[in-house]
């Protein structure tokens, strides 16, 4: 369902049924997207679901087989990469490997008209190099520069022409972890400081939904979900959405009612659960194949009896088959009565109220249905 | 420290003993035969032809009287490069940048197929080609009467760039083949159109290929001796020619040895300035190739 624009003032890239193909795949399938001036956007989803191609569209590499492409409120159809007031971070950087660091970051002003003197193409480098933090290293070769400068400096060369829009393909993922959390608060400050539209294309869930104002995952080409990351992860519309933004638990089952935004399912060992629907997904009917999806951290887990599960709708005996200490939480996979495998994320607040739980250990898991959905698979 | 000089005195054995056949051929066939060349040019012609010792410059003042052969060489030469260069990059630009995979392994194909004859018998067709009965014949149909090619400097020009383009195809579409696609995307994308996308990413970062085709083909055109005899028929002759009429013909080894020390002389002063001049404009774009 994806979202109209209300004001074209302030809508600075629009797709209207977009499709590409090329030659028998469908790479972006009738894709209508708006993305609001200054904000964060990104497309998210798995390999070969055409966020790149979406990229590409909007940077003029690739010519829409249907449908129209505008910026600013302008139709781009058939203008060249070079005339777009776009700009884009390429996934391997792409630096020219001929120049110095500063004759990389000047590129975009030297193709301007009238080109700007000598003086000038200086001192709007110097200042950019300044925004990423790599003042000092104008003569510096590309090969002589770690990973993470060279990914600023494919920023700075991106952002020296002061596009309406910077692109950005995957332009963590060839960075370490640390690197790249360093990198995600980088760029959203980079992002407030400059005020121009990002569009971002990742497959990294985590990095999707820490740096978005609005998120749009997409399935084989066409649109699944758009939405602000909090959205997405409180009510994703489907299994897909649910299954690819954080973890869940999914219980599969048939829907025996649905009661205004409730609906009950019995799943395949007879256990009948609740769940919500999700706010804007389509509506369930008896009948209909679906799952019950529940976070690993609404379940509550205690010994039997324990007082903490007392205000749950559903609870279970269970053995814990598997425990991962991860600092701050714990996750716990135990084997639930007629549940099977559960996933359990327990805080360490939680701990310090059951005590240690260790693996073999027969404990009670528990959840409330108003933190539970349910959903359809696509 | 003590650990690595321990290891360093084998490495360095190796090495040496790596190198040795190198040094060997290289003293063998490349030194001494420069230095028997260097002595024989300051010797005399002996009454019935070869060498007699002497300690002469005569020779060298005698070489005005094969100028010819040396102007004929040093401006078909630099040409023939010239013309295989520029016929050779859009060709290799295509094949590496704009054919697709199955146009790319049919053209290359094609290049290569020549090399399966003989270049002598190729050569020998080029007389047919461009001789009374070829290429002028056809034009005389549409009207255009009297035109001479074999046996004139085109005829050697045509003969050049037929026999040498592979030479120049090759070494130069392997660099564009390598170079990253994705920067000439960059280029377009941060407002430089194609020609300046060309003239500012493509064409330095193929400059590789461009140095050793034209040094691969000019170092061999300036020893060319089948072409001129063949196309040049007599009429337009290469030092190469004029070698072996010294040595075969009319047995003036002297003479000879100093027209072929000559002829390296100056192709080491011609390759010394063309890389000079690169070197000097690269450091000058700042940019560096190699
Ligand atoms: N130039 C092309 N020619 C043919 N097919 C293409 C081309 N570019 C992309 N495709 C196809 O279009 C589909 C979408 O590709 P795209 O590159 O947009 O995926 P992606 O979501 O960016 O994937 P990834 O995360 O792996 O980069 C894929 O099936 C791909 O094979
Ligand atoms: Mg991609």
């Amino acid at each position: 369902m994806p979202t109209q624009p209300n004001n074209s003032q302030d809508v600075d890239i629009e797709f209207r049924g977009v499709t590409k193909r090329f030659a028998d795949v469908v790479a972006v399938d009738d894709v209508s997207i708006s993305v609001e001036r200054g904000s964060f956007f990104s497309f998210l989803g798995p390999s070969g679901c055409g966020k790149t191609t979406s990229l590409r569209l909007i940077a003029g590499f690739e010519q829409p087989t249907a449908g129209d492409v505008m910026i600013g409120g302008r139709s781009v159809v058939g203008v060249p990469p070079f005339k777009r007031p776009v700009n884009m971070v390429f996934q391997h950087y792409a630096l020219f490997p001929h120049f110095t660091v500063a004759d990389n970051i000047g590129y975009g002003l030297r193709q301007q008209k009238p080109r700007p003197d000598k003086q000038e193409i200086a001192r709007r480098v110097g200042e950019t190099l300044e925004l990423v933090r790599l003042d000092g290293y104008e003569r510096r070769r590309i090969w002589e520069l770690s990973g993470g400068q060279q990914q600023r400096v494919a920023l700075a060369r991106a952002l020296i022409n002061r596009p309406t829009v910077l692109l950005l393909d995957e332009p963590l993922a060839a960075l370490d972890r640390k690197l790249r959390q360093e990198m995600q608060i980088e760029l959203q400050t980079l992002q407030r400081d400059v005020g121009i539209t990002f569009v971002l294309v990742t497959h990294d869930q985590e990095e999707a939904l820490s740096m978005s104002d609005t998120i749009c995952i997409m399935h084989e080409g066409h649109i699944v979900q758009i939405g602000e990351p909090r959205q997405l992860y409180d009510d994703p519309i489907n299994h897909y959405v649910a299954d690819f933004v954080g973890k869940s638990n999914f219980f599969w089952g048939t829907v025996e009612e649905v009661n205004g935004a409730v609906a009950a399912v019995t799943i395949d060992s007879g256990l009948k659960l609740s769940g919500r629907l999700p706010k804007g997904g389509r509506s369930l009917s008896p009948g209909d194949s679906a799952a019950i999806a529940v976070r690993p951290e609404v379940v509550l887990i205690g010994r039997p009896g324990a007082e903490a599960l007392a205000a749950t709708d559903v609870r279970a005996p269970a053995r814990i088959k598997n425990r991962i200490f991860l600092g701050e939480q714990t996750e716990y996979l135990v084997a639930a009565e007629r549940l099977g495998d559960v996933l359990v994320l327990s805080s360490k607040h939680n701990e310090t109220v059951t005590g240690r739980l260790s693996t073999g250990d027969s404990v009670e898991i528990g959840w409330r249905t108003e933190s539970t959905l349910a959903l359809e698979k696509t | 420290m003590a650990a690595t000089q321990t290891t360093n005195g084998p490495r360095k054995r190796v090495t040496a003993m790596l190198l040795l056949p190198t040094t060997l051929w290289f003293l063998l066939l490349l030194v001494m035969p420069l230095v028997v060349i260097t002595v024989y040019s300051l010797g005399e012609r002996a009454p019935a032809g070869g060498y007699q010792p002497a300690l002469t410059l005569a020779q060298y003042a005698n070489l005005p009287a094969r100028l010819k052969a040396f102007t004929n060489t040093l401006t078909l030469a630099p040409l023939g490069t010239l013309i295989c260069l520029l016929i050779a990059y859009p060709l290799a630009y295509f094949l590496a940048l704009k054919a697709s995979r199955r146009t790319k392994a049919f053209l290359l194909t094609l290049v290569i197929v020549p090399f399966w004859t003989s270049f002598l018998i190729r050569t020998y067709a080029w007389i047919y080609i461009l001789g009374g009965r070829g290429i002028p014949r056809l034009l005389e149909m549409i009207g255009i009467e009297d035109l001479r090619l074999i046996n004139t400097p085109t005829a050697v020009l045509i003969g050049i760039v037929y026999g040498y383009l592979p030479l120049m195809v090759f070494p130069i579409y392997v660099s564009l083949e390598k170079l990253d696609k994705s920067l000439l995307e960059a280029s377009n994308d941060l407002g430089a159109n194609p020609i300046r996308t060309f003239f500012q990413v493509t064409l330095p970062l193929s400059a590789p290929g461009l140095i050793t085709g034209s040094l691969l083909v000019f170092i061999l055109l300036m020893g060319e001796y089948l072409i001129p005899a063949l196309l040049g028929g007599g009429k337009v002759f290469f030092v190469g020619n004029a070698l072996v009429d010294l040595f075969l013909q009319s047995r003036n080894w002297p003479f000879g040895s100093a027209v072929a020390l000559t002829l390296v002389g100056i192709m080491l002063v011609a390759i010394t300035l063309y890389l000079s001049l690169l070197g000097r404009q690269r450091r000058h774009q700042d940019v560096s190739i190699l």
